[in-house]
């Protein structure tokens, strides 16, 4: 009798999987098409370098030594301290962003005045290249490390604050009235209801933040310090070994991908809408 | 248990220079009473409600809650709206359980009477579930539940069943005063729909608009629970739409008042 039991219950665990396996499976082909016609214009961009005499120097951007360069620098183990680096500057301007962007973005969707007395200015700073600050930020700050926190919190307050604004102003005002009724003070309100209800557009600001945070840092960490991945790009070119800057690149790439992968399940897991 | 509120010439006006709204209104509603306000689209029944409630203060006058003058919103006079207004991001059980946390009640008493009330409104197998899922009907009964929860002396109905299917409404009209009664709450419900009033009050107050004004009322003597198609119901939905006519030149022979008046409860909040 248990045996029986067992095997159904094996039974019933393994039978519905398949379907949902090849369902999987499925849903990975455009994307693996995606990537094989990337891999493909790669291969073809490196072919006729190699093959131009002009260019032949070049060679090793090509994918097959951009992929060994790669595995060279993770079994050596050499590719995390660029990566640690700059995660965490990311991670450090993101924090700053998130903390000064989310209550700004309160107050300026929340109070209407507020909203017309900030919009030419905000819109005005969100319009400066962060990396324009880059001179400003080296003069205000005492290490490199701070300048480009400095220069990410630039990149990733605008549209935190903008996103945050935009979802406190489309809380239905029936919410407050509800709230206020059943006698909700000023930090509850805030706390229970207009927090909740702008989470979706907070982390949809946090997404394009990062987005764009990610695309400056690495410019900025051209600049003056000694780690992070737009270093060892810097350090690459000027060491000749165009495998590893290739190698660099596609690294950012990935890390990019990844970082925006979990901004959109971190979007899913706070939306309340019913799809 | 249910609260007296007396409106002390009431008159207010939306900017300084505009006519009065609601003009001189004094009426006193005793603990425990049933009382419907009904009147055309515009006369400022809604407003009223929403002064009572302490979500607007009357430009003149105030309205006291067993003496005490209403300055500001509470938990002990609540509110229930047109729309039920959940928050899609709580659970049915969070949703009714909202003004226990925002007064602080504890977690397992505030579990247990929202228990019981879910279970009173009939949502007993819904606790837990989005409120996105529930129908018009089942909204507005977790809406009431949450009204209920916080033991109000008042319950303030602003055309709480209006949006709602017929079935259901004439379900809601017969619960909500039972509860209102078993409970002793004071309760004052406007509407449009004079059928609505005669169902639900002990005492109905007609409103003119421009300005508004109290011109009217009728006491329903009618035995509970109420059936719209009894002759004592039909004779009293005649009598009142009677002196509704008379008080009002306007509105010969048509049964409702009029339609929404959404508009006057977004301004006045």
């Amino acid at each position: 009798m248990s045996t029986s039991n067992t095997q159904s219950f094996a039974m019933t665990n393994v039978v519905p999987n398949m379907p949902q396996l090849f369902g999987w499976l499925k849903s990975l082909q455009y994307p693996a098409l995606g990537i094989a016609c990337l891999l493909a214009l790669w291969w073809v961009g490196g072919y006729m370098i190699e093959n131009d005499p002009d260019l032949s120097a070049f060679s090793a951007f090509a994918p097959a030594p951009t992929f060994s360069a790669l595995a060279d620098l993770v079994r050596s183990g050499e590719v995390w301290e660029p990566i640690g680096s700059s995660l965490y500057r990311i991670l450090a301007g993101l924090v700053w962003g998130i903390v000064i962007g989310v209550p700004v973005g309160v107050v300026v969707g929340y109070f209407a005045t507020a909203l017309k007395v900030t919009n030419v200015p905000f819109q005005f700073l969100r319009m400066i290249s962060p990396l324009a600050w880059m001179p400003i930020a080296v003069l205000g700050f005492d290490s490199w490390d701070s300048a480009i926190i400095f220069l990410i919190v630039m990149a990733t307050v605008w549209p935190i604050i903008f996103s945050t604004a935009h979802g406190v102003r489309r809380i239905d005002p029936n919410w407050f009235k509800v709230a206020r009724n059943l006698g909700a003070s000023g930090f509850q309100m805030l706390h229970r209801i207009i927090l909740p209800a702008i989470m979706t557009d907070v982390m949809a600001g946090i997404r394009l933040a990062v987005g764009v945070a990610w695309v400056v840092l690495v410019p900025a960490e051209y600049l003056g310090v000694t780690s992070g991945l737009g270093y060892a790009i810097n350090d690459a070119r000027d060491t000749l070994a165009y495998d590893y800057l290739a190698a660099v690149v596609l690294v950012i790439g990935v890390i990019g991908y990844c970082l925006d992968t979990i901004c959109s399940v971190l979007i899913k897991r706070f939306n309340w809408h019913v799809e | 248990m249910g609260a007296s509120i007396s409106l002390d010439f009431i008159t207010h006006r939306f900017s300084s220079s505009a006519e009065p709204t609601l003009k001189d209104i004094e009426n006193r509603i005793e603990p425990s009473e049933l009382v419907a306000l009904i009147g055309r689209s515009g006369c400022g029944k809604s407003t009223l409600l929403h002064m009572m409630a302490g979500l607007l203060i009357p430009s003149e006058g105030c309205v006291r809650i067993n003496s005490h003058q209403v300055a500001k919103p509470s938990a002990k006079w609540n509110m229930m709206f047109q729309k039920a207004s959940l928050y899609p991001w709580m659970s049915v059980k969070e949703n009714a359980a909202l003004g226990l946390l925002f007064d602080g009640v504890p977690k397992a008493e505030a579990e247990e009477r929202v228990d019981t009330l879910l279970d009173m409104v009939g949502l007993s197998d819904k606790k837990n579930a989005n409120v996105q899922s529930l129908s018009g009907g089942q909204q507005q009964r977790v809406a009431l539940a949450r009204s209920l929860a916080t033991e109000p002396e008042v319950l303030l109905l602003d055309e709480p069943f209006s949006a709602l299917d017929a079935f259901t409404r004439t379900q809601l009209q017969e619960e909500v005063p039972n509860i209102c009664r078993e409970r002793g709450i004071t309760m004052v419900i406007v509407t449009h729909d004079i059928d609505e009033a005669v169902a639900m009050a002990d005492r109905v107050l007609i409103m003119s608009q421009n300005p508004g004004r109290i011109v009217g009322e009728q006491k329903v003597d009618l035995p509970w629970p109420r059936r719209h198609m009894d002759t004592g119901f039909q004779t009293m939905r005649d009598e009142l739409m009677q002196q509704f006519k008379g008080t009002d030149t306007g509105l010969a022979g048509r049964k409702a008042v009029d339609s929404d008046e959404s508009d006057v409860a977004e301004s006045a909040a």
